[in-house]
């Protein structure tokens, strides 16, 4: 089959490589119809994760048709199903509790001593996202094998168009357990650092719970255009000075919850990023954090910021002082999409929640690395690439 | 002195000497470098003890186990993989077992590994059980030793985390987790 491999720092190649196979009971085989480039691959493309290795196959934004089953596979061939980026065994501790992403078992056991390590725990397997997370091959592929598929992939319902249920496998249930974490309450005002795919389903989310003003922050007008759209007050940090203008619009008080949807690769003309790209460069830091210090300096006395942004090393400089006094409460973690999916596809179904607006490039799977390129050098216009490799199919 | 004594398991001693008290939890001691381990498993405590207690059923979860046969009731043979495609052998026997509780081992005389060990089993409530590994092992010394050491890839420890955490897999979902992608590398990740 035809598939996505990383093979360095902005180097990523449509390879030819062997079809996966069923090799554990509860295993199914997807043909990918749909696959999306997300901004955590950037990460991985910028080189910012550790422990990936050349002909790694990338991709954790998948959905398809079953084409192959494990004798205990509860999937049927044929059906479509969107495919949830966290692997989760379904019968840990922290799956039945719904904390899916921290499942104990779906990271290979060797794999599961760099995260211990690092992290003190090991957490879950995802698709295509290095070798700490299990070193799955990942879904910008033509075929995946999906583990404990019994568990993970939801069925979806003929008729109903791949664009507007792909974004199920991770960014919609991702910015919706970013806002469920901010804790909102009516008449809350959110504020929103970065309107990427995230965000914007942050902006989403964030009014379907009650906040009565969200904050949109950025400094594409593409994107703070898309966030408008939903009913967000608008704050171009290049235009505008961000913490200044969030107390002024918040008259003194600062916002209710912040969000962070930004991330290790905040982007920037601030003194102390550049400073965080040299220790990046040198190993001194692993993550540039600006925006998850901005939140925090922001937000109003015992207030909530949630950070679905992702991060993966060890920061300084973190304003732990104003954290404390101001008494904040801190919520973040990968998502444990499995848990909001049946509400999520609902919410879809019946038109609450809306995903097209967000797709500006349809591709081919073989133009990938072009795909990459766009998506990495030009944030304003391109909001999101999704793959077809069902367009390489029509073209043969 | 001060008394430095707490509640944490003396597996987790920073002093060396405790190995001795540790040792005293064996009935027969044999080896002198000890691997302490605890997992949860969120299954019932009489199944994996039924489990373990068929010794041969060990091979599927632990890596470096090629097979254990049975021999009787109490004794039983293990064949560990060694590098070079060999395999060292020794014959182990049951010192001790509770049903659903404790299996306590020690291997016999001319173990090419001496060792020993046991296996405890604890309620955890709605979290399943704790399954609790003390291992003591002897790894002989001169070129023997070295070969020895590199069967356990060094590190022992690392080996008996490794080995538990496939046990937990395979009790709790069934089946063992590979991020193998054909059945190629899948062959080549066990072997």
């Amino acid at each position: 089959m035809r598939a996505l491999a990383w093979h360095g720092k902005h180097d990523v190649r449509v390879d030819t490589v062997d079809d996966p196979e069923i090799l554990n009971p509860r295993d199914a085989i997807i043909k990918v119809t749909s696959t999306a480039i997300c901004g955590s691959d950037l990460h991985l493309y910028d080189g910012y994760i550790p422990t990936m290795q050349a002909g790694d196959i990338l991709g954790h934004e998948f959905m398809g048709e079953v084409v192959e089953t494990g004798p205990r596979s509860t999937l049927k061939k044929g059906q479509r199903v969107v495919v949830p980026f966290t692997i989760a065994c379904g019968g840990c501790y922290h799956c039945g509790k719904h904390q899916y992403s921290a499942c104990d078992n779906a990271n290979p056991a060797d794999n599961q001593d760099i995260a211990q390590t690092l992290y003190g725990q090991p957490m879950s397997g995802l698709f295509g996202y290095s070798h700490m997370t299990g070193g799955y091959a990942g879904g910008q592929a033509e075929y995946v094998r999906v583990p404990f598929s019994d568990v993970g992939p939801i069925v979806i319902p003929d008729g109903i168009d791949d664009d507007k249920v792909l974004f199920l496998s991770d960014i919609l249930p991702t910015g919706w357990q970013a806002a469920e974490f901010a804790q909102i309450e009516p008449g809350d005002t959110v504020a929103v650092w970065g309107c990427g795919p995230v965000g914007l389903f942050c902006v989403q989310s964030a009014f379907l719970m009650g906040a009565e003003r969200v904050i949109a922050i950025d400094h594409f007008p593409r994107r703070l255009e898309l966030a408008a759209k939903f009913g967000a007050e608008t704050l171009n940090f290049e235009e505008s000075k961000t913490y200044e203008a969030l107390m002024e619009m918040t008259g003194g008080i600062g916002p209710d919850a912040c969000i962070d949807a930004v991330g290790l690769e905040a982007h920037g003309l601030f003194v102390d990023n550049v400073w965080d790209q040299i220790k990046v460069s040198t190993f001194t830091g692993t993550d540039r954090t600006h925006s998850i210090r901005q939140a925090i300096i922001a937000c109003r006395k015992g207030g909530r910021v949630s950070m679905p942004a992702v991060y993966g090393g060890f920061v300084d400089k973190f304003p732990l002082g104003a954290f404390m006094e101001k008494g904040l409460t801190l919520k973040t973690g990968q998502t444990h999409v499995q848990h909001y999916l049946p509400g999520l596809l609902a919410a879809i179904m019946e038109g609450k929640i809306d995903t097209t607006f967000l797709i500006s490039h349809r591709m081919p799977l073989s133009e990938a690395p072009e795909g990459y390129k766009i998506f990495h050098d030009h944030q304003n216009d391109v909001t999101k690439v999704v793959l077809k490799p069902g367009l390489d199919r029509v073209a043969a | 002195m001060a008394d430095l004594r707490d509640d944490a398991p003396i597996t987790t001693s920073k002093r060396s000497d405790r190995i001795v008290e540790a040792s005293e939890n064996l009935l027969e001691r044999k080896g002198d470098t000890l691997v302490g381990r605890s997992v949860t498993i969120n299954r019932p405590r009489a199944e994996l003890y039924a489990y373990w207690r068929d010794f041969t059923n060990l091979a599927s979860f632990m890596d470096n186990v090629e097979r254990v046969d049975s021999i009787d009731d109490i004794t039983s043979h293990w064949v560990v993989k060694a590098p070079g495609g060999k395999t060292v052998e020794w014959d182990a026997a049951i010192t001790e077992e509770r049903p659903d509780e404790l299996i306590a081992w020690a291997s016999t005389e001319g173990a090419d590994v001496p060792n020993s060990g046991r296996i405890d089993f604890r309620d955890a409530g709605d979290r399943g059980t704790v399954v609790t590994a003390t291992i003591l092992y002897d790894p002989p010394a001169g070129f023997i030793g070295k070969v020895i050491a590199k069967v356990f890839q060094r590190e022992p420890a690392i080996q008996a985390r490794r080995d538990l955490r496939r046990f937990k897999q395979l009790m709790e979902t069934g089946e063992i987790a590979t991020a193998a992608r054909t059945r190629k590398q899948f062959e080549e990740e066990t072997a």
